[in-house]
């Protein structure tokens, strides 16, 4: 467990974004996975006073706070109307429900964790964030690019009618997952998403297959371009060989149905 | 730092250091059913309600819930011994290290899921780890606590 001097409440986003620009001061999200580390800090920041533990829905869009805890996405039924199943899928074998209700999105898509469930899900939606300072980016630029000590406030998720479905494979149910796999469809344009190689989630994009032989290609591409690492869940060689069958469900979801 | 935090109906203000988890807290205000387990946030050991929704009371900082409502199983008492006569007559507990904070989830399960199926049953308590039961028991106590919470109040 961390220990920490000092702890403060923000009134302002940019009161957080201020105090955050020491190098021993930080954002505290959920503090599942911080309380892990055994650091020093002199001071936390927490952001739970800032409302942003909401989740608004506009015509064009929604938008998520960082605080918004992963079983406040799980259970909401406009994004379950928008979206279907998937935020239910990216977020039901996480631990357990208790967890889900302490772990934040912020927290998630901040450490941008290999073995991210939320990363993997949210890069196959059109997803910006928006940083206390560095205003709006790309969720799948944020996904790449190092640490910095800018603020992640809120997520926003563009309604276009993309269709996504979400797939993982797990050794044990709610372990962390041996991989990840999502996929999208939009005006005939497949991506697809591999996370948990066991590193940062990584898109790919391709015409969307009418035929069972285009989807074995697309599927074999996917195994032949992404390079997966080995760790004590699973060996590279192996999940390249789920990285087919992953990619060939969720496709096949987006082809059974509408959304799954 | 200054906290108030309600506990189980009662009101407390206490100094504490920032990096104090709510499961300390607790187990400091005497609240010994509160369990501390793995600390790597798997176990459900320590499953506390926190203005009514199951958490995790280590990985909770005791300085977030100022302001807000915690119950644990002393708070809930009648309730939790009404399921833990299901759980006995089940075998459902047999060292009994897991039971606090199973029954706390089970109590949270009952209050958010209406008519829960078997496999909602499962997933709303897959982060209650046992070592001991083989969960069997303990589902069995679950399906015959809810038949008896109809027979009770349809």
């Amino acid at each position: 467990m961390f220990t920490a001097q000092q702890y403060v409440k923000a009134a302002t986003l940019e009161e957080a974004y201020t105090l955050n620009q020491k190098r021993n001061n930080v954002v505290i999200g959920g503090g599942c996975w911080m309380k892990m580390n055994h650091r020093r800090y002199q001071t936390l920041i927490d952001l739970s006073g800032l409302g942003l533990d909401i989740i608004e829905e506009t015509p064009e869009e929604f938008v998520l706070g960082a605080m918004v805890t992963l079983r406040q996405m799980e259970t909401d039924e406009a994004l379950k109307n928008t979206f279907g199943n998937g935020f239910y899928e990216m977020t039901r074998h996480i631990v357990g429900v208790q967890f889900r209700n302490c772990a934040t999105l912020g927290g998630s898509l901040y450490s941008r964790f290999g073995f991210s469930d939320i990363l993997t899900f949210l890069l196959a939606l059109d997803c910006e964030v928006e940083l206390a300072h560095a205003g709006r980016l790309p969720l799948a630029e944020y996904a790449q690019m190092p640490y910095d000590r800018d603020i992640l406030a809120k997520v926003h998720i563009l309604k276009n009618g993309r269709r996504a479905a979400y797939e993982s494979f797990r050794q044990t149910a709610t372990d962390i997952p041996v991989l990840t796999c999502a996929a999208s469809v939009l005006n005939d344009t497949l991506r697809v998403v591999v996370g948990a190689r066991p590193m940062r989630a990584i898109c790919m994009e391709f015409p969307f297959p009418e035929t069972e032989e285009a989807m074995e290609e697309i599927c074999r591409k996917v195994q032949e371009t992404v390079s997966f690492g080995s760790n004590l869940r699973g060996s590279g060689e192996y999940r390249r060989r789920l990285a087919g069958v992953l990619c060939r469900r969720a496709i096949c979801s987006l082809k059974e149905d509408a959304v799954c | 730092m200054l906290i108030t935090v309600t506990i189980n109906g009662k009101k407390y203000s206490d100094d504490i250091t920032p990096d104090l988890v709510l499961l300390d807290y607790l187990r400091q205000k005497g609240c010994y059913s509160v369990k501390r387990g793995c600390e790597t946030s798997n176990c459900g050991l320590c499953t506390v309600h926190l203005d009514g929704k199951p958490i995790l009371s280590c990985s909770y900082l005791a300085a977030r819930a100022d302001g807000h409502a915690v119950t644990t199983l002393e708070g809930l008492q009648e309730e939790a011994a009404e399921f833990g006569a299901f759980l006995a007559d089940q075998g459902g507990e047999q060292c009994g290290f897991c039971s606090p904070g199973f029954i706390m989830n089970v109590l949270a399960m009952v209050r958010e899921l209406k008519n829960p199926t078997e496999a909602e049953i499962q997933e709303y308590l897959s982060g209650n780890l046992c070592r001991c039961t083989g969960y069997q028991s303990q589902l069995r106590a679950v399906k015959n606590y809810l038949a008896h919470k109809q027979e009770v109040q349809p």
